[in-house]
């Protein structure tokens, strides 16, 4: 009884992922993530900065990081962004609505056994912090604006891209999530060169 | 090394593989097997269970994850809302095949105890995660309006 309990689901999510698979689409390995380094050569502090966050952007606008800073009140998943399954909503406190909590699903680790991704801290960005559809520019603007960013400063952003462990989530994502490119220490190398170096933004 | 938890009040000692999903203990080591396995993916609430009042997918979560914490599954069930949700189930006669009940039972219960005057909205957002493939999802909002009259009556 047990055995076959348990093979019936061993088949049966096996089955599962293989249409989950086929539905988000093959995921490549982590792509690579150019240092600070990469930019010294440009010597107008202005473009050298742009630049830099242009490559960090490549961290930020990644599925890992967009899919929970949503713009309304569902996060999304996936490579392709689709709507979170089950419908979740953010609730009062980001943390899913009454009954129908973050938690509910998410532990505090990635479980494989079920797929379902985990952190102690799981939870959607606040709507002040939203980045889906918005461009990169208008990202950077969002990033260094106090009333929007949690009332932080440049170095508590830097801080933050290069150390909060749900933002390093997005490099162990588990399963077959593709990682963000990189490594959250260059993404927050890159962070502090472009505070240094004025933190200019792209154009919005 | 062994895993303390306490179910339903009563507690146990788990020895196996602490990555084991908690739906397993409850239904293979401990022999509750109200609580249902539907997907194993945490999409269709079937396994649904209180851990600490707080609704959870015992298909999903490591059976270590649960350690200390206050487990309640259907048989477990005793409050003030659980009899009026159960009260409303027999009245409105929501079930039909019943396999997803357990799970809605539990949401819906989570939901009234923290809120026992839910809204339309409410319900959706509590219940969303509990899929019923006989679809009585309109039975099940009914009966918790219906449960919420009896507490806040």
């Amino acid at each position: 009884m047990t055995t076959s309990f348990r093979m019936l689901s061993s088949v049966k999510t096996r089955l599962i992922a293989i249409v989950l698979a086929g539905t988000f689409g093959p995921f490549a390995g982590a792509a690579d993530l150019r240092g600070a380094e990469a930019f010294s050569s440009i010597a107008d502090p202005n473009e050298r900065s742009r630049a830099l966050f242009i490559e960090a952007g490549r961290v930020l606008q990644h599925p890992r990081c967009l899919n929970c800073h949503p713009v309304g009140e569902r996060p999304t998943q996936g490579k392709d962004g689709h709507p979170h399954s089950p419908l979740v909503v953010r609730g009062p406190d980001d943390k899913g609505a009454i009954a129908m909590r973050c938690t509910t699903c998410h532990q505090t680790a990635n479980y494989e056994q079920s797929g379902v991704p985990g952190h102690p801290l799981w939870h959607v960005a606040p709507k002040s912090m939203a980045w889906q559809g918005k461009s990169l520019g208008q990202i950077c603007a969002q990033i260094k604006d106090s009333k929007r960013n949690g009332g932080k400063t440049l170095a508590a952003i830097q801080e933050h891209m290069a150390h909060d462990s749900l933002v390093g989530w997005a490099w162990s994502p588990g399963g077959n999530r593709e990682p963000a490119p990189g490594t959250q220490s260059q993404l927050g190398s890159l962070i502090a060169a472009w505070i240094d170096s004025g933190a200019a933004c792209p154009a919005p | 090394m062994s895993i303390s938890l306490n179910i339903n009040g009563t507690q146990r000692e788990f020895d196996g593989d602490p990555e084991t999903p908690l739906l397993w203990v409850i239904r293979e080591e401990i022999g509750l097997t109200g609580t249902k396995y539907g997907c194993g993916i945490a999409q269709c609430g079937a396994c649904t269970v209180h851990v600490d009042g707080q609704t959870l997918r015992s298909c999903s979560a490591p059976v270590s994850a649960v350690a200390g914490r206050k487990v309640t599954t259907i048989e477990g069930l005793s409050s003030r809302a659980a009899k009026a949700v159960q009260k409303a189930w027999v009245e409105l006669d929501v079930v039909q095949c019943g396999y997803c009940q357990s799970g809605q039972i539990m949401s819906a219960i989570a939901l009234l105890e923290k809120k026992p005057n839910p809204t339309d909205t409410d319900i959706d957002h509590a219940m969303a995660g509990n899929i019923c493939r006989c679809a009585t999802y309109q039975r099940i909002r009914a009966a918790i309006h219906a449960a919420s009259s009896q507490l806040t009556g």
